[in-house]
């Protein structure tokens, strides 16, 4: 058992563990967060997708002890005062989702990716980038367009407020 | 009274591109799946144990180390089943949720460990001894054919003009033999139960199923209650496409037993391998092929032997291998067939439903013939096609004799070569081959006709429930369940026409047994067909009230009542919709209803092979081009171009997301997906480490895909639309023909490629060397 102490979604919270426990897990059933979703056990599928100090990781490819004194967010951390965040707004505009499974771990990739490149993104890199996220309904076709939405109107907004 | 001024129109009708029900939970990771239920305190956990042998007896089973293991409550065997040990939706009692004394395929079900914790009872599952004696065993479908093993099912015989005279006549004749992999369905979301114990012998059940009326009635069985003490309920899936049409039961049926043995909630969902593993896939085809043909490639004789990898029991493969036959004609006459199947037994998995239930290898196969015959007289595929396309005199006759009479191929077809530039495009292709010695291309157009119902008539039906309460809010339910293709808003929206009320006004709810009984699967892409009439009909009953109220009420005739947007309008009196049903429930009108519905037109005699399955069809044609590196064989889609029937959409949003989906879940079938059993009958894919499911950047690089906008259903099915779930997979078929041509062009195109699928990069690259090998003997 291994005592753990994180500040998810803003919010400092411990708790106590196996030391095999994955971070998944410990988002899941300690904390109750249900959105971030696990559909493939092995670090293939990127649906367990959160942002660990900042930076996009597979939670079920972490132990919850590693995390211990990180900052995590999850999908559920993303929308700020009942707002969506940009790219959760633009998912939902550009139907990029089916049956909604991979969503959340593709909007947390997808808020990463655009940071990373600081809003500059073309297609291919989009495609290329998303080579650790599987959906099986949509034929990312509107998971594409939904980034490169989200990533010019938050790179617009940036201007806008520069 | 008050009088409104009328509004256009409602927010979120038929024809509307609204967006997913749930679009913005799913964004904010607020929609609940099975996994996402909160736990009541005490909730324990199942795990299968799975046979390590392909075909053994099983001589002993140790359970001490499961048993001592941390956390383990107990271990669930075929005597802890207190009624029926089967769960074959074949009714063929050959599919044991336990086996006792012989496994049949390597991951086979044999017991459940029910511990404190998911992982507990994985762990305590792999500590089993069994001691078993080896029997022979086959995986593939050829080797089963020779080794003898029994069909596990009756086979289907569709036959049709003179086939002997057929071939006599033809002035060209040609064999071949075909191989198409089957798929693995890879829903996001895995199999899982949760099943909690209730009164007497109640339980509910939480199941990711696309069936709850079948996971019921199987729980029901194996647990020896009636169906009226099971209730299933299903809000969403995280995908299905077939995957849980009868492969949740076994997992539903567990849960429940160990719920109701225990006393507690009991939750089971396995480890996406064991998923892999323990549940049936697509099924893999043989095809063997006999064609008569004159010189210019008009068919004249088809004679073709389908079989099936059908995996250890029935399950659907009746179905799903008739489901083959009916496809293989694609657009096509024959006019002189003979089709027959043969499901298979072998040491696998029970093959089940998967998303085209069998149409698509049928379909595949007819393209493969087409172009044989395209190679053998030296033309274009497409103009194969054209000439054999089915239309005009005496050329309307599928081979179950049922009468082509919504054909609509020739329009999509010209319009999508005239948007693809189909033409120019072969010609810069070819020219492209002539000058290139190492990466070549191909493209290809093809067709699809795929038949609408589910051929089993009894399914064919569907209820809904509709309420209306006092303040004005709706409540739907209906059979049909949510898996991501949008069935929920699209059934909402033709309420919400019905009663000409803003769509935010409609709650539609988990379906559930206890409310719409008796429910048909959701496949066979009938969802929106069968439950948006049930719908319809459901908001029909209570209008008919409503106007027959108001008519005595406000002394006006039938006719001068009318619901218009967010309005009723009587006589020259207009009331807000709110309003009107609150008098009209002072008044003690019924506000609720239970709509029914059943798909008119359609009977099938499957011992005479006759009838008319389908009550339409849905078209659709695709264009694909690719690139090939002819050394390695690895390729890239560079672009595709789709015009797609759906007659007049629901909600043209969803069903352009349909396609797109289908398109390239059906190209990751017939290209990168490959299932492959090892000499000792084990699934060695059974994760997206081995097995390659498309991802983004496998997505052609243009992708142009198009509803065809004129199309209206000549059935009267609901507001004219067509169905959308299945037909846009074939779609997928132009990739693998463009590989081919790609293949074909080492050869001068004077070759038939023969590019079996899936169309992996090393079966390319097979093909090429085999093509480059045939040239130079022909010289
Ligand atoms: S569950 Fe973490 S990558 Fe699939
Ligand atoms: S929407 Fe279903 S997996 Fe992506």
């Amino acid at each position: 058992m291994a005592k753990v102490t994180m500040t998810v979604n803003g919010r400092q919270v411990s708790g106590h563990c196996d030391d095999r426990t994955l971070l998944v897990q410990f988002i899941r059933e300690n904390l109750g967060l249900t959105g971030t979703h696990v559909g493939c056990d092995t670090s293939q599928c990127g649906a367990c997708v959160i942002h660990m100090d900042g930076k996009s990781v597979k939670s079920c490819s972490i132990l919850a002890a590693q995390a211990d004194g990180s900052t995590i967010t999850t999908i559920e951390g993303l929308a700020a005062d009942g707002e969506l965040h940009p790219v959760q707004a633009a998912f939902k505009a550009n139907h990029g989702l089916q049956c909604g499974f991979c969503t959340p771990g593709m909007v947390m990739t997808a808020v990463d990716m655009i940071r990373r490149h600081q809003g500059q993104l073309d297609e291919a890199t989009v495609r290329a980038e998303l080579e650790g996220n599987i959906c099986r309904c949509t034929g990312y076709h509107n998971i594409v367009k939904a980034i490169l939405a989200a990533a010019a109107e938050m790179s617009g907004a940036r201007v806008a407020a520069e | 009274m008050n009088v409104m001024q009328p509004i256009d129109r409602i927010r979120g009708g038929v024809h509307e591109k609204e967006r997913h029900e749930s679009g913005h939970k799913h964004v904010s990771g607020t929609a609940e799946y099975i996994d996402d239920i909160p736990e009541p305190q005490g909730t324990l956990h199942g795990y299968l144990g799975l046979s390590q042998r392909a075909h053994a007896e099983i001589l002993s089973i140790d359970f001490e180390a499961v048993s001592s293991s941390e956390g383990v409550i107990g271990v669930l065997t075929a005597a802890d089943i207190p009624g029926e040990n089967d769960i074959s939706p074949a009714h063929k009692h050959d599919e044991p949720i336990f086996v006792t004394d012989k496994v049949e395929f390597h991951g086979q079900p044999i017991f459940a460990v029910v511990a404190t914790s998911r992982e507990a009872a994985r762990r305590a599952a792999a500590k089993v001894k069994i001691e078993y004696r080896d029997l022979p065993h086959v995986t593939d479908v050829l080797e089963a054919a020779a080794a003898n093993y029994p069909l596990v099912i009756d086979p289907l015989k569709l036959e049709r003009g003179d086939i002997e005279a057929g071939f006599a006549k033809a002035k060209n004749i040609l064999e071949g033999e075909m191989r198409i992999g089957g798929q693995d369905h890879f829903y996001l979301e895995g199999q899982i139960s949760f099943a909690i114990p209730g009164e007497d012998d109640e339980v509910l059940v939480y199941s990711s199923t696309q069936h709850p009326s079948e996971t019921q009635h199987m729980v029901a069985t194996v647990l020896g209650v009636p169906s009226n003490a099971v209730t299933v309920n299903v809000r969403r899936m995280g995908g299905g496409f077939g995957g849980k049409e009868t492969q949740a039961n076994i997992f539903a049926a567990v849960a429940a037993v160990a719920a109701k043995k225990y006393r507690c909630p009991v939750k089971v969902r396995p480890d996406r391998d064991d998923d892999m593993s323990a549940t049936g896939k697509r099924h893999d085809f043989h095809v063997d092929y006999k064609l008569g043909f004159d010189d210019e490639g008009r068919i004249e004789a088809v004679d073709a032997v389908f079989s099936a990898r059908c995996g250890y029991s029935a399950d659907l493969s009746g179905p799903v291998t008739d489901r083959a036959l009916f496809h293989a004609d694609n657009c096509y006459f024959y006019p002189n067939v003979r089709l027959r199947s043969r499901p298979l037994k072998t040491n696998t998995v029970s093959n089940t439903a998967f998303r085209g239930f069998g149409g698509p290898q049928g379909m595949v196969g007819g393209e493969r013939m087409i172009e044989e015959i395209a190679y053998a007289v030296g033309k274009d595929p497409l103009e194969i096609r054209k000439l054999n396309f089915y239309g005009g005199e005496g050329r309307n006759l599928t081979p179950y004799h049922q009468t082509v009479e919504d054909n609509i191929i020739g329009r999509i077809i010209e319009e999508l070569e005239t948007s693809a530039d189909y033409a120019k495009r072969r010609e810069a292709v070819i020219a492209f081959n002539r000058e290139n010695n190492v990466v070549k291309r191909g493209i290809a157009l093809t067709p699809v006709k795929f038949g609408i119902s589910f051929t089993k008539t009894e399914y064919n039906q569907a209820g809904a429930l509709v309420h209306v309460y006092t303040d004005g809010s709706i409540h739907l339910n209906h059979g049909g369940t949510e898996m991501g293709q949008g069935l929920y808003t699209k059934v909402a929206q033709v309420v919400a026409d019905e009663f000409q009320v803003d769509l935010d006004r409609i709650k539609v709810t988990a379906t559930t047994t206890g409310k719409v009984p008796n429910t048909s699967a959701t496949a066979a892409s009938s969802g929106s067909d069968l439950n948006g009439m049930a719908a319809a009909n459901a908001a029909q009953q209570i209008k008919a009230r409503l106007v027959k109220f108001a008519a005595e009420r406000w002394n006006v005739s039938e006719t001068d009542v009318a619901f218009e947007p967010n309005t009723v309008r009587i006589g020259v009196d207009r009331l807000s919709f709110n309003e009107f049903i609150k008098i009209a429930y002072g008044a003690r009108i019924q506000l609720s209803a239970a709509g029914f519905y059943k798909t008119p037109k359609i009977h099938w005699n499957r011992a005479e092979g006759r009838g008319r399955p389908f009550f339409y069809y849905a078209y659709g044609a695709s264009c694909s081009e690719v690139s090939v590196d002819t050394l390695t064989g690895e390729y890239q889609v560079d672009r595709t171009d789709i015009l797609h029937d759906v007659g007049r959409s629901l909600n043209p949003a969803l069903d352009l997301g349909q396609v797109e989906g289908a398109f390239i879940q059906g190209m990751g079938w017939l290209t990168t997906e490959e299932l492959w059993w090892d000499a000792k009958g084990r699934l060695r894919t059974h994760a997206p480490s081995t097995y390659k499911i498309p991802l983004a950047s496998d997505r052609p690089r243009v992708f142009n895909t198009r509803l065809a906008e004129w199309s209206v259903n000549r059935e009267e099915t609901i507001r004219r639309s067509k169905a959308v779930g299945e037909p846009p997979f074939m779609l997928g078929i132009s990739v693998l023909e463009a590989l081919s041509m790609a293949a074909a062009s080492v050869a001068e195109y004077r070759i038939a490629p023969r590019l079996d699928a899936p169309a992996t990069p090393e079966r390319v690259l097979m093909a090429i060397e085999r093509l480059r090998a045939a040239a130079r003997q022909k010289g």
